[in-house]
């Protein structure tokens, strides 16, 4: 807990009956908060309960239709995030705001009206350097964005508004990302900036870090404000009700019952990363008919391109697939599908689904070639209509609004929409990436569902995730990548979240930790 | 040896190569901010009859030089309302830009009862040192025999290369054309930074033009510029939007346009209108080799560019 002293009555700030809607439909209404001066508080919510709207709204990126924002107890309206930094606001968008081709220092300098009108690289890359080591964020200042990992991105995320000395700091899931290593590490430099009298808001759908990290806690659903406590007081379960509405059943999840034939055999497979490294690096992974083998890593260790080099996205530069015994290592992406490859990218409105055309559009992207969607060269807007309609009552994609496109569903609804297109065509290997990355708790089980549904009809499913819940609540078989290779494997029921955290840190199962 | 055939092919280089060397310039500075503006040839060649008009009616080249950066300018904010504020193609934009500012300026240069076009310039761009300076082996020619806008160029360059990568209002152009939505959040205002620098683009596309009607060929003609903007274009992705480098690429397509009378004096026979492809094979060529693949990124192509930006989307 914070020292009491170092707080005083007027809030940091505060929200009064602010709303805000997008093309008609609400993301806050009616929203009351209040954040105290020195205290880490955590908005819970469910995607789409409107935490990141709440937070842009603070940060200046959305003006509120209505409602009235206290700023040090003074009325004050934000007209861009320049005006809420220039106050001392600022955000860490779950998206990071830095310019990849630019450099640790440069990304600092951005939009900072204290460097002055000429640049100095060492000057810059001095004070970066200085500022991370203040608060324990080694970071080296003189790389290139793209060229650090997603933890160490982030510590410039928050660097950059320390550079500012921003007094209210919004980290939006600042820890989807994390290993739990950098996520303890992380909480520290937030309980760190907490005691120097910084306010925090701590944007979070994971029960375990609110008690982890914050003072205080206000649950938000469907957009509106459904509790405030202090964090001592809150019991998970407590907070889950709040969050969902509901009594929460989390999925207990059955062993695989029988593992049938191998499906997906890869041998050696290397595969060249946008800079021409060997991202995957010879690996060889066998998943048969009926399990879920999960891929454990940190972010930028060949994810990406181990899913893209198997479902033909990315060119092999050595190694072998086979599916059903088959080599199709050098198949094209659409003779992959109609093989039997069904593929949910980590990206849903980048790669995964076509963010301008409807959501019917969306459904029938993988099978509009064949009837009944087409007849002949034609398509038949009555197919897509109504095998949209029992696709999106079956998987319960909700908020679909007749002609609008398809990017203004939230983030649970979009994916639910992807994995209804994957696995209505006929497949044997589904691919998944981060399929629960960023959805609330609702959605993560029935999306969970439809793995293990998929899995118990006899799928072959290959996941590749950063999140260990997920790896843990899905894998029947877990190996961890760094680097491109194998550094572990073992079946889910062996395996800890702290041993692979090691593991995909780097550390080898046999050397000391 | 100032007669030599190196040397007059090397002096028209610079000639025939410092209108694209503005023209280039400004390109650079405009997609670095993230707008393409195709409309390069038509702002040019407004630059080119409003300069020349100027000059027509004052009898002072500066004048001329002044309006020309003007008139580009004005002509260029067409185009960043359409694509900064309106959001549309910018290669539609840019295109339409260049039909209409082509159109604008035969339009000008045939109007009134005694139109501009036949007519030769009041004034004209002359080398400002004496011929005893450029009398001088080598160097006479190379630093001393050029006129005023040649060394104005050489200014430019030097000025817009300090400005991109020694600034702080350098690095927010650069941030803008690479991430807009990045540089929004760190408190750039994005559509004014695109508005300025495609407006510096105009202006240094119209001191282009005028370099044409005012000193390479002084007189008004339907369009004495030929192909310069489209030229223009191709080069920025040949120096990778650095404004040194456009400066040397800039003056190797001059000479590459000089060949044609090069080869003529030294008795070499080749059909001159395959000669005068030269320069636009040359751009193919040189776009496919460095603009493929993996290259494109380390090249230094902003990321954003041609990208519409749209602030409150989720």
């Amino acid at each position: 807990m914070p020292d009491t002293d170092q707080r005083n009555d007027t809030p940091a700030i505060e929200l009064r009956n602010i709303d805000k809607s997008f093309y008609g439909v609400f993301a806050n209404a009616d929203v009351n908060f209040s954040l105290a001066k020195g205290e880490v508080h955590t908005l819970l919510g469910e995607n789409g309960a409107g935490k990141s709207t709440l937070c842009s709204v603070m940060a200046g990126l959305y003006r509120p239709d209505s409602g009235e924002m206290l700023f040090d107890g003074k009325p004050t309206v934000f007209k861009s995030p320049k005006d809420a930094l220039a106050a001392g606001v600022g955000m860490v968008y779950q998206h990071f705001r830095l310019v990849a081709n630019l450099t640790v220092a440069e990304n600092l300098a951005l939009g900072n009206p204290e460097v002055g009108l000429r640049l100095s690289q060492s000057e810059l890359e001095a004070e970066a350097k200085e500022l991370g080591e203040r608060y324990d964020f080694p970071v080296d200042p003189s790389a290139r964005i793209w060229q650090l990992s997603v933890g160490q991105q982030q510590r410039v995320e928050i660097l950059k508004l320390l550079y500012r000395d921003a007094k209210i700091l919004i980290l939006d899931e600042p820890t989807a990302v994390l290993t739990p290593q950098e996520g303890e590490s992380l909480f520290r430099a937030m309980r760190m900036l907490a005691d120097e009298g910084r306010s925090l808001i701590f944007v979070s759908h994971k029960l375990h870090e609110v008690k982890a990290v914050s003072d205080r806690v206000t649950v938000l659903r469907e957009g509106r404000v459904v509790g405030a406590v202090d964090t001592v007081d809150a019991e998970p379960r407590d907070l889950a009700r709040m969050m969902v509405g509901k009594d929460l059943v989390l999925p207990t999840r059955k062993p695989n019952e029988s593992v049938g034939d191998e499906v997906l055999v890869i041998k050696d497979l290397v595969v060249e990363d946008d800079r021409g490294l060997d991202a995957v690096d010879g690996l060889s992974i066998t998943v048969n008919a009926g399990e879920v083998v999960g891929i454990a890593g940190v972010s930028g260790n060949g994810q990406r391109e181990l899913a893209q080099g198997i479902v033909g996205l990315m060119k092999v530069k050595s190694g072998s697939v086979y599916l059903d015994g088959t080599d199709v290592t050098k198949m094209s992406v659409l003779a992959k599908i109609k093989r039997g490859i069904a593929y949910v990218p980590q990206s849903r409105l980048g790669m995964g689904l076509a963010p301008g055309l409807t959501t019917e559009d969306n459904l029938a992207l993988k099978q509009y070639r064949e009837p009944p969607y087409s007849k002949g060269p034609l398509l038949s807007a009555a197919a897509f209509k109504q095998k949209g309609a029992e696709l999106i009552e079956q998987f319960d994609v909700r908020g679909v609004r007749p002609g609008l496109p398809i990017r203004l569903l939230s983030g649970g609804n979009l994916q639910k929409a992807l994995i209804a297109r994957e696995v209505v065509q006929d497949h044997s290997l589904l691919i998944a990436r981060s399929p629960t990355r960023g959805l609330d708790v609702g959605a993560t089980a029935t999306v969970r569902d439809h793995i293990l549904a998929e899995r118990d009809r006899g799928i072959a499913v290959l996941l590749i995730s950063e999140d260990l819940d997920e790896l843990l609540a899905l894998s029947d078989r877990l190996v961890v990548i760094y680097e491109g290779r194998i550094v572990g494997e073992m079946l889910a029921s062996e395996a800890t979240a702290e041993r692979l955290g090691l593991l995909m840190s780097g550390h080898q199962e046999d050397q000391p930790a | 040896m100032n007669d030599s055939v190196l040397m007059l092919t090397v002096m028209a280089a610079i000639g025939l190569g410092t209108p694209i060397v503005f023209a280039t310039v400004g390109e650079i500075l405009a997609e670095r901010s993230g707008i393409l503006n195709l409309g390069v040839q038509g702002m040019m060649l407004f630059g080119a009859v409003m300069g020349f008009w100027a000059t027509f009616q004052t009898g002072s080249l500066w004048l001329g030089v002044l309006l020309a950066v003007i008139a580009g300018a004005a002509i260029s904010v067409i185009h960043a309302f359409n694509s900064v504020t309106l959001r549309v193609s910018q290669i539609v934009s840019g295109l339409a830009l260049t039909i209409f500012g082509t159109g604008v300026a035969i339009f000008i240069g045939r109007a009134g009862s005694s139109p501009l076009v036949g007519r030769p310039s009041r004034e004209i761009f002359e080398p400002i040192f004496p011929q005893s300076f450029a009398d001088i082996p080598l160097v006479g020619p190379l630093i001393f025999g050029h006129d005023a806008l040649v060394y104005l160029s050489w200014v430019i360059v030097a000025i817009a290369s300090y400005y991109l990568f020694h600034t702080r209002p350098g690095l927010t152009v650069r941030a803008v054309g690479e991430d807009p939505a990045s540089a929004e959040a760190a408190g750039i205002n994005v559509s004014r930074v695109r508005y300025i620098h495609v407006m510096l683009g105009g202006a240094l596309a119209g001191l282009g033009g005028a370099y044409f009607s005012l000193a390479l060929v002084p007189s008004w003609q339907d369009n004495p510029i030929g192909s310069a903007g489209w030229i223009a274009i191709a080069l920025v992705i040949l120096a990778s939007w650095r404004p040194w480098r456009a400066l040397w690429v800039a003056y190797l397509f001059g000479a590459a346009g000089r060949v044609n009378f090069t080869f003529q004096t030294l008795e070499i026979n080749i059909p001159s209108n395959l000669l005068a492809m030269l320069p636009f094979l040359l751009a193919i060529i040189a776009m496919l080799i460095l603009a493929s693949g993996k290259r494109a990124r380390l090249l230094g192509s902003p990321e954003a560019l041609g990208v519409p930006y749209y602030r409150e989307e989720r």
